[in-house]
């Protein structure tokens, strides 16, 4: 009996080794290799002057110490600009040592190779390295005044500057009946994923090839980036992802400074060499994401209707920009949420600073630009004495609308064109899980208490599953067992489960047999990587057309061996049986067998293959012209266009009258990421991401002083939420499927962390009536407003009781 | 990050470790429970070049209740007294702190006694001394001596135990059936350091508050007891108006401004928490009078959420 | 600077999952790196080494505590139980039985930390509420899952040791035999 896998929320083939130890993440390998450390620079921007070894030379098990000198040809030139962009007129990236300059606290200038870690860090404590320090620029509003530069040769530390406009925004704002204009901020935070990087090299000197394993979100990007920079070809370079701690976006950049020089000292002493990042090296040397500054100006109708939306913002992209300006462009389109503008600019600058660099954390760009957003949709309300859901509900792309197209285009270079969705239907579900409509009562009966209550809302669209592909292989063996690879990576998201759940269900096979390799590029060498929400809408379709494939040649092969039609055929639980006669029947390790007209019989499926005499026409020969040995299959998933998921959150917060601490007492998500490969996967994807959310909304901010110190470089003192920070998250969803791509999914990964501050700063202000336009905050930041606000510096909200009105 | 290399020392008596901490002065560090000495070694904050390891000293793992103190040797760890009921009935006030020192596992392994030692200001436990009018005491080359709280605090992270020294055990007076106690703290995450805490102790005689005194954890340099009764005494538990003694605790208070709050807002929350643990104090006082045994209320962190709002 | 003195080596033994094992290496040597390199126990993670993230969590004597804040020469006077020591594959412990069951891990990094804590947790207090439940795993972080699922495991685990009866082995002791035989889930 074949169990419906698609759609079951069954347990992960992953835990049972996670659980008893048996994981093997980057630093379980390479027990023998050899240990690297760095000298980082303790300056935010400085000319490195000299640098003296002299004393770490005598430290016992040392082994090699590197500066920028010692760098050759590529491996010393600036590291790959990943994402080209013509609005990336100035963009910038370091080297893998310094050379003759550091531009954030945490850049690596020297390489230390030793025995163990424990050595190599005191040969690091003794090296001596002069700087000159520079004074250095630190937060958006001083690269924006740019009174001092990070790049000598960047105006204005100005990277990039990028505009995007559908029709004409300052004629509807000149004719608009109402106009607001909201300052916003969102603060620095990062990814923070518990296993920070990793790499381990092994150079194989019989070979001439070089095995890397690094903590990384792209084994093929690992690879082509490290082959280019050691000038070796692409055949003789294999790299793993293994098991690996969370990513979170950090690990999709490459490749970092350690993941060329870690693989280039192994080629170079002809070892293995291993470098483990540790947790301060993750803060001031990975990088950071989400700071930006933004400014709106919107004009709407009497009903609320949005009839201009014009936003500039500032993005702060640290001291250099490998991974191009994604962020900014997708905060710019993401900015949109489910809403129909009927004119939208948008204007941003992506802006130098000396500290660490950003690239995409989980969200990319969305949250901010969903704060923008809903910030903006809550004033209106206010202004208007409309309730908040009302205000959104008109203006929300409406399913008949769809496909709907911005005039826009996304991150991937293609038209902003939303597939599908039902956001009116999302929304009320949220309000019936929230009780929306009966928190104004709620609300009354807390303040007789003397009590402080409030409800905020968040909506946001995702675009997920961005191109250019993702491939699937598999093969059947003979003894059945089916080897399922595609080359992007996991961490943590199930895919070892997921896709075999997929395999399991288009081929009719028992999932214990099925096998899932992710992020190796031996298995699956073309693949571009996880990230954007795109592993199972990617992975997952790709798998879905390889699956069918294997089918249709299994039953081919069955067929004519059973001599019946292969429309007469069935596969069920790893059996090619003919529908209604199930004795007539071979098993799919049986077809493997046939499938490969092998001469020897060299085990018992071999032999037994025989006895199905299958076609011995002499003149055909054994494979045919368009046919391949082995029962594989191969293919490739590649969309036009992203496939657009949508969600919405509410959320009950209290603050405190006197210390303004504030707590959560409900949090409420409804998501629609279209049908769900195992239902349970996704909603811990929906919990983690929120998680993170309440991290960014309530408690996580680097924080740095004007010299450019990060000041907080530790657990200690970066606040992420335990267990007891973080509310009971309350689900509940819809699914929309996506006409895109054959399974009709849609990607989930950051759905639970984009509204998150937009919703905390919802309920706030509702809380507190007035409004809360910079995130995160703390209770002593509330404190602060508040007694701003009593001083009249603050304005109330206007109509504050009417934005959560009872629905008449 | 891995610490700096150093030479370990395992002394087996209280005699041993102290001439070992007279041979490497202030090159030395004890190494009892470690929570707050590894991590800073292993960010190499700092790089002695000796560590006297005491955990195998014999005899300083007691915990006695005499009928004046409470004595804690110099090897208990927190949860250790955190879980005994013999000192929790003679003396409340350390379980109710102790639950807030760091988190439970840091507990298995820190001891009260090296807290102590180490002064942070943010430190609950010697808040606790303070509270009291504890005693350190201390075993050195010149024979063991003992240090007054008052004595023993001379700045932030800093004590009058000379390098050649070792604290072997702290006690904490007992406080009287007449007085009642409480403590709370506030912190930005469960078990972090609290943004402002404040332990309290209120004696009632003859149905009226004889004596009411407060200390402080992360607003005062070094911790010290306020005497608060001179704006209460006299007067009903239940009817003390406690934002009388504001002026008193903000006087006392030196709080200041870091990444996770503001000197005001320090200053604040102390005076709140004062008021909320005076009081507490006053009713527990009460109810040790009524023959009800110690009281144990919760005033949490900011933390486990609780299910509220419209639907729930 | 003077020069680098080559560091003694010492003999130190720990007792880890009921085997004495045995490594000569300096004191500073901490004991998540003793366990993980020089015992090859490669099941305790690293997330911070300042004891924040909990990661490293083994149970010492039973009592969890945070083996980046231990040297293995100070271990040696007692029994380290590691994740590997609360049952295997085949013969799971109840913690680690019911995270599968109830999706308590993602990337499974900070689980080793969880399954040690909650395993000596449920020692002591075998029968949470929700409440309790989740303050005894706020003491460890976990990036992937926002908690929901661990604190949901922390029941079933509860729900598991007591249909496996009185005596049942929790993996506490260590003894993988043990928990084969009262761990498994019925």
């Amino acid at each position: 009996m074949t169990t419906q896998m698609f759609g079951a929320p069954i347990r992960r083939r992953e835990d049972p080794r996670l659980v008893t130890g048996g994981g093997r993440y980057l630093d379980d390998l390479g027990k023998g290799a050899l240990a690297a450390a760095f000298v980082r620079s303790p300056h935010a921007h400085a000319k490195v002057v000299d640098i003296d070894v002299t004393d770490a030379l005598d430290v016992e098990g040392l082994v090699a110490i590197y500066t920028h000198e010692d760098l050759p040809g590529r491996v010393g030139e600036p590291l790959p600009l990943l994402i080209p962009h013509p609005a990336l007129t100035h963009g910038r990236t370091q080297h893998a040592l310094a050379r003759g300059e550091v531009n954030h606290v945490g850049e690596p200038v020297v390489m230390v190779v030793a025995r163990d870690r424990y050595l190599a860090e005191d040969a690091c404590a003794r090296i001596r390295v002069d700087y000159e320090p520079l004074p250095p620029v630190v937060g958006i509003e001083a690269a924006r005044a740019a009174e001092l530069l990070v790049h000598e040769d960047v105006p204005g530390n100005v990277a990039a500057h990028m505009l995007q406009e559908v029709g004409d925004v300052e004629a509807a704002l000149a004719a608009a009946p109402h106009v607001l204009e909201l300052d916003l901020a969102i603060e620095r935070s990062a990814s923070m994923p518990l296993e920070g990087k990793g790499v381990y090299a092994r150079w194989d000197a019989d070979r001439d090839e070089l095995r890397i394993y690094s903590s990384t979100q792209t084994s093929t990007g690992v690879r082509a980036a490290v082959a280019a920079k050691l000038g070796m070809p692409l055949a003789k370079v294999e790299c793993i992802a293994p098991d690996v701690g969370g990513g979170f976006g950090v690990k999709i950049n490459h490749p970092w400074p350690e993941e060329v020089l870690v693989p280039w000292v192994a080629k170079t002493l002809g070892t293995e060499v291993k470098w483990v990042e540790d947790r301060r090296e993750h803060f001031i040397s990975s990088a950071h994401e989400r700071g930006q500054l933004h400014q709106v100006r919107v004009g709407f109708d009497d009903d609320g209707r949005l009839l201009a939306l014009d936003v500039r913002f500032w993005h702060d992209n640290g001291a250099y920009t490998p991974y191009g300006i994604i962020v900014p462009i997708i905060t710019s389109t993401q900015l949109l949420g489910p809403y129909k503008p009927a004119s939208y600019r948008c204007e941003f600058w992506s802006l130098y600073t000396n500290t660490v660099l950003v690239t995409p954390y989980r969200g990319a760009g969305r949250p901010q630009g969903c704060f923008a957003m809903e910030r903006t949709m809550d004033a209106i309300a206010d202004e208007l004495g409309l309730d908040r859901t009302e205000v959104r509900s008109r203006n929300f792309i409406l399913p008949e609308d769809m496909p709907y197209d911005h005039g826009l285009l996304f991150q991937d270079g293609r038209p902003l064109k939303y597939d599908s969705g039902d956001f009116p239907a999302t929304l009320d579900k949220l309000k019936a899980l929230v009780g929306w409509d009966d928190f104004a009562g709620y609300r009354d009966r807390a303040r007789a208490e003397g009590r402080r209550v409030g409800l905020g809302i968040g909506c946001y669209v995702e675009g997920t599953g961005v191109g250019p592909y993702e491939g699937g292989h598999i093969q059947v063996e003979t003894s059945g067992r089916v080897n399922v690879s595609t080359g992007l990576t996991s961490q943590g998201q199930g895919h070892e489960t997921a896709f075999a759940q997929v395999v399991a269900q288009e081929l009719g096979v028992p999932i214990e047999d099925v096998f899932v390799t992710t992020g190796d590029t031996r298995r699956m060498p073309y693949a571009v990587g996880t990230f954007a929400s795109r592993a199972a809408v990617m992975s997952g379709n790709a798998i879905a057309l390889a699956a069918r494939q294997v089918r249709a040649k299994a039953l081919r092969i069955a067929a004519d061996a059973l001599e019946v039609s292969a429309d007469d055929l069935e596969i069920v639980d790893g059996v090619v049986r003919v529908k209604g006669a199930p004795d007539s029947s071979m098993s799919l390790g049986t077809v493997s067998v046939m499938s490969n007209p092998l001469r020897y019989a060299f085990d018992e499926a071999a032999k037994a293959a025989t006895q199905f005499a299958g076609s011995n026409d002499p003149d055909k020969p054994p494979v045919a012209d368009d046919d391949e040995p082995g029962l594989e299959g191969r293919d490739f998933y590649s969309p036009t266009q992203a496939t657009f998921a949508n969600g919405m959150h509410a959320a009950v917060v209290e603050t405190d009258p006197v210390t303004a601490e504030i707590r959560i007492l409900r949090y409420c998500v409804v998501h629609d990421c279209g049908p769900m490969i195992n239902p349970m996967i996704v909603e811990g994807q929906v919990h983690g991401g929120v998680a993170q959310g309440v991290g960014g909304a309530l408690y996580e901010r680097m924080v740095y002083d004007e010299s450019g110190q990060l000041l907080n470089a530790s657990f200690m003192d970066f606040l992420m939420p335990y267990a007891s920070e973080v509310p009971h998250i309350e689900t509940d969803h819809l699914e929309t499927p996506s006409p895109l791509n054959p399974l009709g999914i849609k990607g989930a990964g950051e759905a639970g962390c984009i509204p998150v501050s937009a919703v905390i700063a919802s309920a706030i202000s509702d809380a507190e009536g007035f409004a809360i336009t910079s995130m995160p905050i703390s209770p002593v930041e509330l404190w602060e407003l508040r007694r701003r606000h009593d001083a009249g510096d603050i304005p109330s909200l206007r109509h504050h009781d009417a934005t959560t009105r009872k629905h008449r | 990050m891995k610490p700096a290399p150093f030479v370990h020392h395992a002394p087996r008596t209280v005699e041993e470790a102290v001439e070992v901490l007279g041979q490497v002065g202030h090159d030395g560090k004890v190494l009892a429970g470690g929570q707050s000495l590894i991590p800073i070694l292993n960010m190499r904050l700092a790089s002695p070049g000796h560590l006297v390891d005491i955990n195998g000293v014999a005899g300083l793992d007691e915990v006695a209740v005499t009928a004046d103190a409470v004595r804690v040797g110099a090897l208990v760890r927190h949860a250790r007294l955190e879980r005994d009921d013999p000192a929790y009935a003679a003396t409340p006030l350390l379980r109710r702190v102790l639950r807030h020192v760091a988190h439970p596992v840091i507990r298995n392994r820190g001891t009260t006694v090296g807290s102590i030692a180490h002064a942070d200001p943010a430190g609950e436990m010697p808040a606790v001394l303070a509270l009291t009018e504890g005693v350190v005491e201390v075993a050195g080359p010149r024979g063991r001596r003992e240090i007054p709280c008052h004595d023993f605090f001379l700045g932030a992270l800093e004590t009058s135990l000379a390098p050649d020294e070792l604290a072997v055990a702290v006690r904490f007076p007992l406080l009287g059936a007449h007085t009642g106690t409480a403590f709370a703290e506030r912190a930005r995450r469960h078990g972090d350091y609290a943004l402002a805490g404040v332990a309290a102790a209120v004696t009632v005689d003859d149905g009226v508050v004889s004596s009411a005194r407060l200390s402080f954890v992360s607003v005062t340099d070094v911790p010290g007891a306020l005497d608060v009764t001179e704006a209460v005494r006299g007067q009903e538990p239940d009817e003390v108006d406690w934002s009388a003694c504001d002026d008193l605790v903000r006087g006392h208070l030196a709080p200041e401004d870091d990444i996770h709050a503001t000197a005001e807002y320090r200053a604040m929350l102390a005076a709140r928490l004062a008021h909320l643990t005076l009081a507490e104090a006053a009713a527990d006082a009460v109810a040790l009078q009524a023959g009800s045994g110690p009281r144990h209320r919760e005033h949490e962190a900011v933390g486990v959420p609780r299910e509220g709002g419209p639907a729930a | 600077m003077s020069d680098p003195v080559p560091e003694e080596l010492l003999d130190v033994t720990v007792t880890v999952n009921d085997v004495p094992r045995h490594a000569r290496v300096p004191a500073r040597r901490l004991l998540s790196d003793f366990l993980r390199h020089d015992v090859g126990l490669t099941g305790t993670h690293v997330g911070c080494e300042h004891g924040v993230c909990g990661a490293c969590t083994v149970l010492l004597d039973g009592a969890p505590v945070r083996a980046c804040l231990m040297f293995a020469v100070t271990a040696q006077a007692h029994r380290i139980t590691t994740v590997e020591g609360l049952g295997t594959v085949e013969a799971m412990g109840p913690v680690q039985q019911a995270f599968t069951e109830c999706h308590g891990l993602q990337c499974g990094f900070c689980t080793p930390g969880f399954l040690t804590t909650v395993t000596a947790y449920l020692e002591d207090h075998p029968h949470p509420t929700p409440d309790e439940a989740r303050e005894a795993i706020s003491g460890n972080l976990c990036r992937c899952t926002g908690y929901q699922n661990i604190v949901k495991s922390v029941l079933r685990a509860a729900e598991i040791r007591a249909a496996a009866g009185p005596g049942a082995g929790s993996g506490a002791t260590g003894d993988a035999a043990a928990d084969a035989a009262g761990g498994s889930a019925p």
